[in-house]
């Protein structure tokens, strides 16, 4: 289906840009450990993971109290939400946005989390419950801000006020493409005008026992615990699964014409979002890979562009046997033979899989390949299996001039959704 | 086709076509409707665990709901309560509209759903089994039965729904802020949207976390527990359920026949509040204003308004401020339904919209229960008794806490030519 | 102690683990019908394969229940071969 680009529509972009991730706090060390192509993946350190079946993962090393946290902020705000202030907060001052009080009407946001605050879900409970035996609970137990962990549009709400944001606001929660969805949702709310701008990303911290558990009972992620620096494989034929991460980003989305009216200066361009949903199966993938390439292509088409203009792609390479050749057929439907012609990588590789928050994290790469030409490689890709034969950029980044980037995330509920990136100016 | 977006042109306006609602008054949409008309309340003692050493005693409980009576047996083990409210209102939704999706194109139709807590009680089963007996006691179903997502992707598998979706999660704001999501959808190129939002809290460590936002009820009486705007308003009473609603433009709906078209969304607004140390006031009203000016309305064109009810002292004013700014005191006939069902977080807000349609409708306002006895400063004209009333416009008021505000303009149906 | 597992005790796992087929009744013969034609998919029989790990200390490997249990048949032959293997357990009848 042709839909073409809205003829006056207003176009996207990013001014500002904050990252945590592992080994990769603020923007700009996060672009040092991706074009590294060394994983930062490790043993479980957040808690004993003996128990586990894979029991490995990556991990922040964050203290609130480095990153400017108070004590108070740091007692009250669960793991994520510490994440995403600290991004907001760098992406918001890279962006030298100044929301006056005429401007905070028009200034929205769009979070994506796949999990909230579910660690704090897990610590709480094993209180509350004296370890898993009184289903009825001690409520006088509980922590001041339980409610805050249970519902996590609470997260919103912090950036919201750190932003001074009045406008309209939303956690966006798709399980693993809630990062891409939020940005997605920030790009909609620009375009039909009712902000200017959308402080928009994602953020999980989901390391923690009941999520690690619930991954080993499905078998999804990767149990190679005797070498966890290799484990995260995307496209490689001995893969096993993902590993788990955490972190967030945020950027500051704005009108084209906000920006450039203020003099900020452009990142990239968001010119393209589309989701689609399987129908399939809550977990599992159908091996054509016909949903995400119809998600593809809507983005495309809404960019503008067509398969010979995407110059990289940043896969959902997670890593699982299943996902990696779903994923590839995706894009063989989409860009035919040019799929052969464009280098794709995985970050998941070096950061890990940090459900909701990864695709807002994708698309900060993108935007940092765009920015910088380079593109980031698949790191521990050293088998190719024949169901993944495309350039996936193994070892090494590559210098690259980047002028149009492809993001693709697929999640559990069948969530499949891609997002196109541009250098300002290079879509006319 | 390419989407112009100057003024929406009368046929493409977003409309209501079919409507599936579980609540604490009604199960199904005639039931709930019925009870909500006539002033029955589903506030009662709660039954799903004990709550002796809980300072709270009442919420609105869907009495006699048996999943296996309305969802195969196959599904049950791997859903939490809400999404089996969530799956059994999008098929009543679907089969009042007269749509088979698997009849129609495969990106045809798309699902966006609302929910605040994720599937609460399915996550405390598993936290139980984890820390009372062991990490392999968990069950593989967590890894997507609880959530925020799971509902519009267990609704797009079982109708088969693969269009552009999503999930929007704003507190008790969610149901309305989703239909607004739903609309974005259609407008872009979708053909019909299943939209509405679900949640069930009722369970040990629901409750447990809600009370730590100190707004629930205390009060022990079903009768007195939840009285917005009232002189002795104390809080909440959480409830439980899901409403789902199909989307379609009005041109799209009346092409196919539709059998019943409920009622249009004619506009929607949204804001954040500022900090509250700012001292500045909630924006509730503009969020009123836009949804007004959306819809190409004013003040005087709305014939009720369904409030957002938070029921306690700073929520109450904040929202007859909001009212009596746009509309002067006693300016316009206002009533909480919910107060007959509980807040129902992610399904609230969408089951006040399917209340608001049913009373355009059937043009009588349905009654706010218990609420009686208002102070000078809330100068509201609160409907205390089922009013009949020639009701062609209803605004919808929604607030998540934290600041969300969300409101929306539902019509009455175009006269067809 | 378990030292059996027959048809009747996968009916009843799969049932809790799963819940009932749609269209087939699962007290019927099912023991070669496929779990795909009853409509348990791979979740579902990890979902049992742990249940049987839980309540009868029998390990099912994963790549067992990926590739080589497609019928009730296989799967009850498989756990009941191991039961009876297990060193306290007692000869398989």
């Amino acid at each position: 289906m042709g839909i073409g680009k809205m003829s006056h529509a207003r176009r996207v972009v990013i001014t500002g840009i904050g990252v945590v991730a592992p080994r990769g706090i603020g923007a700009k060390q996060f672009w040092t450990t991706l074009t590294s192509g060394q994983s930062a993946t490790r043993t479980i350190t957040a808690f004993d993971a003996a128990g586990f079946r894979s029991r490995i993962a990556a991990e922040c090393d964050f203290d609130p109290a480095d990153h400017g946290l108070t004590t108070d902020q740091a007692n009250q705000f669960s793991r994520s939400i510490q994440f995403a202030y600290v991004a907001a907060r760098e992406a918001l001052e890279q962006s030298e946005l100044d929301v006056t009080d005429e401007l905070a009407p028009r200034v929205g946001v769009a979070l994506g989390s796949a999990v909230g605050s579910v660690r704090e879900l897990d610590q709480q409970y094993r209180r509350l419950s004296e370890d898993g035996t009184l289903w009825d609970l001690h409520p006088e137990l509980a922590s001041a801000h339980l409610a805050d962990y249970n519902c996590p549009s609470s997260l919103v709400r912090e950036i919201a006020w750190l932003a001074r944001a009045q406008g309209p606001a939303a956690m966006v929660s798709a399980g693993c493409t809630s990062g891409l969805d939020a940005v997605g949702y920030g790009y909609d709310l620009i375009r039909e005008g009712s902000v200017d701008v959308v402080i928009a990303g994602a953020t999980d911290a989901p390391i923690t026992p009941i999520t690690v558990a619930c991954f080993d009972a499905i078998k999804a992620t990767s149990a190679n615990n005797d070498d966890p620096e290799h484990a995260s494989r995307p496209f490689d034929a001995h893969r096993d699964g993902f590993v788990l991460g955490e972190g967030a980003a945020i950027l500051v989305l704005e009108s084209a014409e906000h920006a450039h009216a203020r003099g900020a200066h452009v990142i990239a361009e968001v010119a393209g979002f589309a989701a689609r949903c399987n129908a399939h199966h809550m977990t599992a993938l159908r091996p054509d890979g016909r949903e995400m390439a119809a998600a593809i292509a809507e983005s495309m088409d809404r960019a503008g562009v067509t398969a010979d203009r995407i110059d990289y792609i940043n896969a959902h390479g997670s890593g699982t046997k299943q996902n990696d050749r779903h994923e590839t057929a995706a894009y063989k439907r989409t860009l035919g033979e040019h799929a052969y012609r464009t280098p794709v990588s995985s970050i998941k590789s070096v950061i890990g899989h940090s459900l909701g928050a990864i695709g807002s994290i994708e698309l900060a790469a993108c935007a940092l390949t765009i920015d910088n030409g380079v593109i980031p490689p698949t790191a521990n890709l050293r088998t190719a299996d024949p169901d993944c034969d495309l350039d996936y950029v193994p070892g090494e980044a590559r210098e690259q001039s980047v002028d149009v980037a492809l993001s693709v995330g697929s999640g559990f509920g069948g969530f499949q959704s891609a997002a196109v990136l541009a250098k300002e100016g290079a879509l006319g | 086709m390419t989407a112009t977006r100057t003024a929406t042109p009368a046929t493409d306006v977003p409309v209501v076509t079919g409507l599936g609602v579980a609540a604490p008054n009604g199960l199904g949409t005639d039931a709930f409707w019925t009870a909500t008309r006539d002033g029955v309340s589903g506030l009662g003692p709660i039954t799903r665990f004990a709550v002796d050493s809980y300072p709270v005693r009442v919420a609105g409980e869907i009495a006699g709901f048996t999943a296996s009576e309305h969802i195969p047996s196959r599904l049950i083990p791997s859903t939490d309560r809400s999404t089996q409210f969530a799956l059994v209102c999008s098929g009543w939704a679907l089969a009042d509209a007269g749509l088979d999706p698997t009849s129609l194109p495969e990106f045809a139709g798309s699902v966006v759903t609302a929910n605040a807590l994720g599937g609460v009680e399915f996550i405390q089963r598993e936290l139980h089994s984890l820390w009372g007996r062991g990490p392999k006691y968990v069950t593989a179903y967590m890894s997507y039965a609880w959530f925020y997502g799971v509902n519009t992707g267990q609704i797009s598998i079982r109708h088969q729904l693969k269009g552009a979706g999503g999930v929007v999660v704003t507190g008790q704001a969610g149901g309305v802020d989703a239909i607004a999501q739903a609309r974005r959808k259609l407008r872009a190129g979708q053909r019909f949207v299943v939209t509405g939002g679900a949640d069930a809290p009722v369970c040990p460590y629901g409750i447990t976390a809600e009370l730590a936002t100190n707004t629930l009820s205390t009060r022990a009486d079903p009768d007195t527990a939840y009285l917005p705007f009232d002189r002795s308003a104390a809080g909440h009473v959480p409830g439980e359920g899901a409403t789902m609603m199909i989307l379609e433009s009005l041109s799209v709906a009346r092409e196919r026949g539709a059998d019943t078209i409920y009622g249009a969304i004619a506009g929607y607004g949204a804001t954040f509040d500022p900090h509250p140390a700012s001292g500045k006031p909630s924006t509730l009203s503009r969020a009123a204003a836009t949804a007004l000016a959306d819809a190409g309305l004013t003040e005087g064109d709305i014939d009720v308004v369904f409030a957002d009810g938070a029921a306690t002292v700073d929520g109450d004013r904040a929202e007859t401020a909001a009212i009596t700014e746009l509309f002067g005191p006693r300016g316009v006939p206002v009533t909480v339904p919910k107060t007959m069902t509980g807040r129902m977080y992610g399904a609230g807000a969408a089951t006040d919209v399917a209340a608001a349609l049913l009373a355009i409708r059937d043009d009588v306002i349905p009654p706010t229960v218990g609420s009686a006895d208002l102070p000078d400063d809330h100068p509201l004209d609160l409907v205390t008794e089922a009013r009949p009333a020639r009701l062609a416009h209803a605004l919808i008021l929604a607030r998540g806490s934290g600041g969300f505000n969300a409101a929306v303009v539902v019509s009455a149906a175009p006269a067809l030519p | 102690m378990r030292t059996s597992f027959d048809l009747d005790d996968l009916r009843t796992l799969l049932r809790s683990c799963a819940g009932e087929p749609e269209s087939i009744d699962l007290a019927s013969d099912i023991a070669d019908l496929t779990f795909e034609e009853l409509g348990y998919d791979s979740i579902a029989l990890l979902e049992t394969a742990a249940r049987v790990e839980q309540d009868l200390g029998v390990t099912v490997e994963d790549n067992v229940v990926a590739e080589d249990i497609t019928t009730p048949r296989d799967f009850v032959a498989y756990v009941s071969t191991r039961l009876g293997q297990r060193p306290v357990g007692t000869r398989v009848s």
